[in-house]
């Protein structure tokens, strides 16, 4: 248990309380989690029944896509497919209209159509499947001037190491879910019916807590920093930052996303003591705090001073060079970490897929990554190995597919 | 009435292929694995927009992709009505087609026409699956390239016919293999690219 535990977890204690005192089925469901822990009081209590978190459902047909507000699921799976020399407008729609009916049956729990597998499909865990076209998929489909023109690669940054091993792409599906399997099943499913149309560019998998673990809290990154603490706040703050509020009805309700690799070098994170992580980001381990502040969601001070006359976030760390306070200037921050397998002599091979949503790249994305790459204490530990960008294109109603819009 | 069932496709050469075929299909798929892809059938499909007026409610339509040749359809058909219904043939505009059954042979799973046609009985469903019965498409006019939707017509021994559409899907698995000279490596349903 982290030193932040024990306050957290009684609050939910507390909550849980509420639950038994009201009786019924759910509260003899805590009752059973809770018998047998010695600090029954103090522990995080469950209050969502297991089988919930697999029959849980997220919708899929609707104005905008699903994945992107969504609450961020504990699993994902970013798959960049590169288009077949061949294809054209036509063949996009005939694409789109299959990986669509795909994603409408297997995230509302119905096995695919043709589904060699279909017991896997059974079982959604709120799967959701989100499309994203890169720059790529406008020159297919000859549509360029339809193209978001923030949609393109990022400019170079100094601390850029990309391998086109984890960059580009022209189409992008997200599949997120609660049940690592679902999302297995989902990616078979859906790379097997893009397969007469495209080559897999690249996959990243990523993980966050597990449902039901942390319900509510700031993902963690693999550095033990709480990660998204900015994010803009439900409701207006994020259509703000996120939805494209008008325009032609392809460009109405999208969105964008950069999707990152950001390797993390545990070993030389390692070499510091707490108080050096936490000025490097400038906030707190625990709470995530602000160094100047006592809650995750304090706003900094960065004017405050130390005994010793500097400031008490140094000009240098993370949260002063990321900080925004417009929210038309914020990104939607829905990151995954990913751990790969350590060398031989331990080196772990681990760091973040990055993924921001924002209504305008070149707005609200840039002007940050820009600040970051010229300073930004974190770099010497962090270093950008894959970089893609991608037009979130509005939702479509039942009986329609993603795309048609921009295709139809 | 196993044979083909529409006017339109009826042409002698599609006959004469179809009866080599018949022939020459004994073997066709001699997969020991023809339950393994048996799918419950979805009880939460919403009916296919013909529905109503339709014989039966078709659930899930799908044909295989295929670029020249032979190829199958699929579906769920749910016979709601308190008395059983035959299908006797279905029809389309890129192929002569037949209703095929798999069936046990000599020890061997086989394809062959379904004579009687297919009986979907009172208030039950059948599904026409990868290694049981299908839609079969004998000698495609054209590509049948993953995406496309395609029209089909039933008729039923009532004469009243009925059509659905069904997309097409990239589909590698079990009996798919339609090439009448058995003996060889599959020809003509190597899945290729959409073109």
């Amino acid at each position: 248990m982290t030193g932040s535990g024990p306050r957290a977890v009684s609050r939910r204690g507390l909550l849980a309380g509420g639950a038994l005192a009201a009786g019924g089925a759910l509260g003899a469901a805590v009752a059973v989690t809770a018998v047998g822990s010695d600090e029954s009081a103090t522990r995080p209590t469950k209050t969502t029944p297991v089988a919930e978190i697999g029959l849980a459902v997220e919708p899929f047909h609707g104005t905008r896509q699903a994945g992107v507000a969504t609450e961020p699921q504990a699993y994902a799976a970013f798959v960049a497919l590169a288009l077949r020399p061949e294809t054209d407008r036509e063949t996009l729609g005939r694409m789109l209209r299959l990986l669509s009916d795909d994603a409408a049956r297997l995230t509302q729990g119905r096995p695919a159509l043709a589904d060699t597998e279909p017991e896997l499909g059974l079982l959604p865990a709120r799967l959701t499947v989100t499309f994203g076209f890169g720059p790529g998929f406008y020159q297919a489909a000859n549509l360029d001037e339809r193209r978001p023109p923030s949609v393109a690669a990022l400019p170079a940054f100094r601390i850029d190491r990309l391998s086109p091993h984890w960059s580009g792409g022209d189409l992008l599906l997200q599949i997120c879910a609660d049940d690592p399997l679902t999302v297995a099943h989902a990616q078979r499913v859906l790379v097997k019916d893009s397969r007469p149309f495209a080559t897999v560019a690249w996959v990243q998998q990523g993980f966050r807590r597990a449902a039901g673990a942390e319900p509510g809290r700031t993902q963690r990154n693999l550095f033990g920093q709480l990660d998204g603490t900015a994010n803009p706040k439900p409701g207006a703050p994020l259509e703000t930052a996120v939805w494209v509020p008008d325009g032609p009805a392809w460009l109405r309700d999208s969105t964008t996303l950069v999707v990152r690799r950001i390797s993390m070098n545990l070993e030389t994170w390692d070499l510091l003591g707490r108080t050096d992580r936490e000025l490097s980001v400038g906030r707190r381990l625990d709470t995530g705090a602000p160094l100047t502040g006592a809650e995750e969601h304090d706003e900094p001070d960065f004017n405050a001073l130390g005994s010793n006359g500097l400031t008490v976030i140094p000009d240098f760390s993370h949260l002063t060079r990321s900080h925004v306070t417009e929210d038309r200037l914020r990104i939607l921050r829905r990151p995954y970490n990913y751990d790969g397998v350590p060398s031989a002599d331990g080196t772990a091979d681990s760091g973040l897929i990055f993924a921001s949503y924002q209504a305008d790249v070149t707005r609200q994305f840039l002007p940050i990554q820009r600040r970051l790459a010229e300073r930004d204490l974190l770099n010497e530990w962090t270093t950008p190995i894959g970089s893609a960008v991608f037009a979130i294109p509005p939702g479509c109603p039942e009986g329609g597919w993603i795309g048609q819009q921009l295709l139809g | 009435m196993p044979r083909n069932i529409t006017g339109r496709h009826l042409r002698p050469a599609a006959l004469v292929a179809a009866a080599l075929l018949t022939a020459a299909m004994a073997g066709c798929g001699s997969s020991d694995d023809s339950s393994a892809t048996n799918p419950p059938p979805s009880e939460t499909a919403a009916p296919s927009a013909d529905a109503p007026a339709g014989v039966v409610v078709i659930n899930d339509p799908w044909v295989k992709a295929a670029d020249q040749g032979m190829t199958s359809a699929f579906a769920t058909l749910v016979n709601e009505s308190d008395a059983d219904v035959t299908l006797t043939g279905v029809s389309t505009e890129v192929s002569p087609m037949e209703l095929h059954e798999m069936a046990m042979k000599d020890g061997e799973m086989v394809m062959q026409a379904k004579r009687g046609g297919i009986v979907i009985k009172a208030k039950s469903s059948h599904t026409l699956e990868p290694g049981g019965d299908h839609l079969m498409m004998l000698d495609l006019q054209q590509p049948v390239q993953a995406g496309d939707e395609l029209t089909f017509t039933l008729a039923f021994a009532d004469g009243r016919t009925q059509s659905f559409t069904a997309v097409a899907k990239p589909f590698t698995g079990a009996e798919e293999s339609y090439n009448p000279e058995h003996s060889m490596p599959d020809m003509s349903m190597s899945p290729s690219a959409a073109s």
